[in-house]
């Protein structure tokens, strides 16, 4: 197999302030491992994995203000190619080759 | 699969609503998201043909999504409005400098005139002078008080009727669960009202007092509106970040529930003995602006800051040592005189060019 078909290649997006967890960068390319294990169970990646995957690699400070149990933080809105997750299955989506992914805090002061 | 919106029938959904659970798609979520507002608008009769209406404009998200909906909503349905974008400086070094930045860019592209009205040119003091004063654990009350006067007194300088802010559902369902905990009845009271009036203040509405902030979030991104998002560098108000990360739980096991938390407070009724014992309001006696006391809360404070007993406006011992030390003297700094709007603006503005 070549390497193409074992990654996945992911845009992400960080606004609402999120960036600022992030080294301050808004926009953030990605390989994500098209399988994984969880439970010693093989299956295909899902947002679950890339949020996990975030706070491992590339959240810089406060994981609290991103991540709360297993999820994002309550008042962090994410978009899958530009829809609300919430239409998508949220956390069990499974990532596609050149999704693109936002997450925006609301949780910033007007 | 992709979902179908439940309004047109047509386009792809986008979007599942906070307060309806419909699945709606871009161009259908944007009619809506407006039409709401200026329902909103409408039934409260907020506006008469000609007022001059004030945006309290921070560059922040509901604030900058405020004023392209009014904007927006004033040119569709010929409101025949007047509108101008108010920013309060509160001195602020790394976070509100920034913020006015896009305040000023709001100015050219939604070509509104801007008044910038800052803390030192008022109180003579900015929040990193005060902050340098008081330290970081009251301050958000000093900054609460004299932001709240400057909007007035901003809007008197430019001589509006009326002050929109972009206080979303969110907030004042958070207000609702703030003012019940700490039983503070008279604010419980009138904290959902959509228009309140002192008076001789100047009228303050919320448009969005029924918009979710997730909508207004997403608006944003959508419509590619530019917003500041940066915390206030000075500690947030941790009393409502309390409330807010109960009610932000709250959505996520039932969207619904701030909506219905703002209705359980419009359907609060303070009893007529309650209210018999609440504070009349008065007017300062040293500047003129609306008090429950002989002394404005702003003018409290402003005198424990310039005598260098900046916690005499927030503890009662404080208080009674400042009073201990005799009457302010005469050479005081205090808050020009509070004169409310009538006429014609006391001030420049900065036109769009």
């Amino acid at each position: 197999m070549s390497n193409s078909e074992n990654f996945l290649a992911i845009r992400v997006e960080f606004g609402g302030g999120l960036e600022l967890l992030f080294s301050n960068q808004r926009s953030h390319k990605l390989k994500i491992p098209a399988n994984i294990s969880k439970n010693s169970v093989g299956k295909p990646a899902d947002i679950d994995y890339l949020i996990h995957h975030l706070r491992d690699n590339l959240l810089k400070e406060r994981k609290e203000l991103f991540m709360e149990k297993d999820t994002v933080r309550p008042g962090i809105l994410v978009l899958i190619n530009d829809t609300d997750w919430e239409l998508e299955g949220e956390g069990d989506y499974i990532l596609q080759n050149n999704d693109e992914i936002v997450f925006i805090s609301t949780l910033h002061g007007g | 699969m992709p979902k179908t919106c439940a309004l047109c029938k047509k386009s792809r959904a986008i979007l599942k609503r906070p307060k309806t659970g419909q699945q709606i798609c871009k161009e259908c979520f944007f009619y809506v998201f407006e039409t709401e507002v200026h329902n909103t608008i409408t039934e409260s009769k907020l506006f008469q043909p000609g007022d001059r209406v004030a945006i309290g404009a921070s560059g922040g998200k509901d604030s900058t999504v405020l004023a392209y909906v009014m904007k927006t909503l004033n040119e569709r349905y010929n409101y025949g409005l007047n509108l101008f974008l108010l920013s309060i400086d509160e001195g602020i070094t790394g976070y509100r400098d920034d913020s006015l930045e896009t305040v000023k860019r709001n100015q050219e592209q939604y070509d509104m005139p801007l008044k910038i009205l800052s803390y030192d040119e008022l109180y003579g003091w900015t929040m990193d002078a005060i902050v340098a004063e008081v330290g970081r654990k009251n301050n958000c009350t000093f900054c609460g008080v004299f932001r709240r006067q400057a909007l007035d007194r901003g809007a008197a300088m430019l001589n509006v009727d009326h002050i929109v802010t972009g206080h979303n559902a969110d907030d004042i369902a958070e207000t609702v669960l703030m003012n019940i905990m700490r039983g503070d009845i008279a604010r419980l009271g009138r904290c959902t009202l959509i228009c309140t009036q002192g008076e001789d203040t100047i009228r303050r509405s919320k448009p969005f007092k029924y918009t979710y902030e997730k909508e207004i979030v997403m608006y944003a991104y959508f419509k590619k509106l530019d917003y500041f998002s940066t915390e206030c560098i000075y500690s947030p108000d941790a009393y409502r970040g309390h409330a807010r990360t109960f009610l932000k739980g709250l959505e996520a096991a039932r969207p619904s529930a701030i909506i219905d938390i703002i209705h359980s407070g419009e359907a609060f009724e303070v009893s007529e003995e309650v209210k018999a014992t609440q504070k009349l309001q008065q007017t300062c006696k040293r500047c003129g602006y609306m008090s429950s006391n002989e002394l404005c809360k702003a003018c409290t404070l402003l005198e424990g800051l310039e005598r260098g007993m900046a916690s005499s406006g927030i503890t009662e011992r404080a208080r009674k040592r400042l009073e201990a030390e005799g009457p302010a003297p005469d050479s005081l700094r205090t808050i020009p005189f509070f004169k409310p709007p009538s006429g014609n603006p006391t001030v420049t503005i900065e036109v769009p060019s």
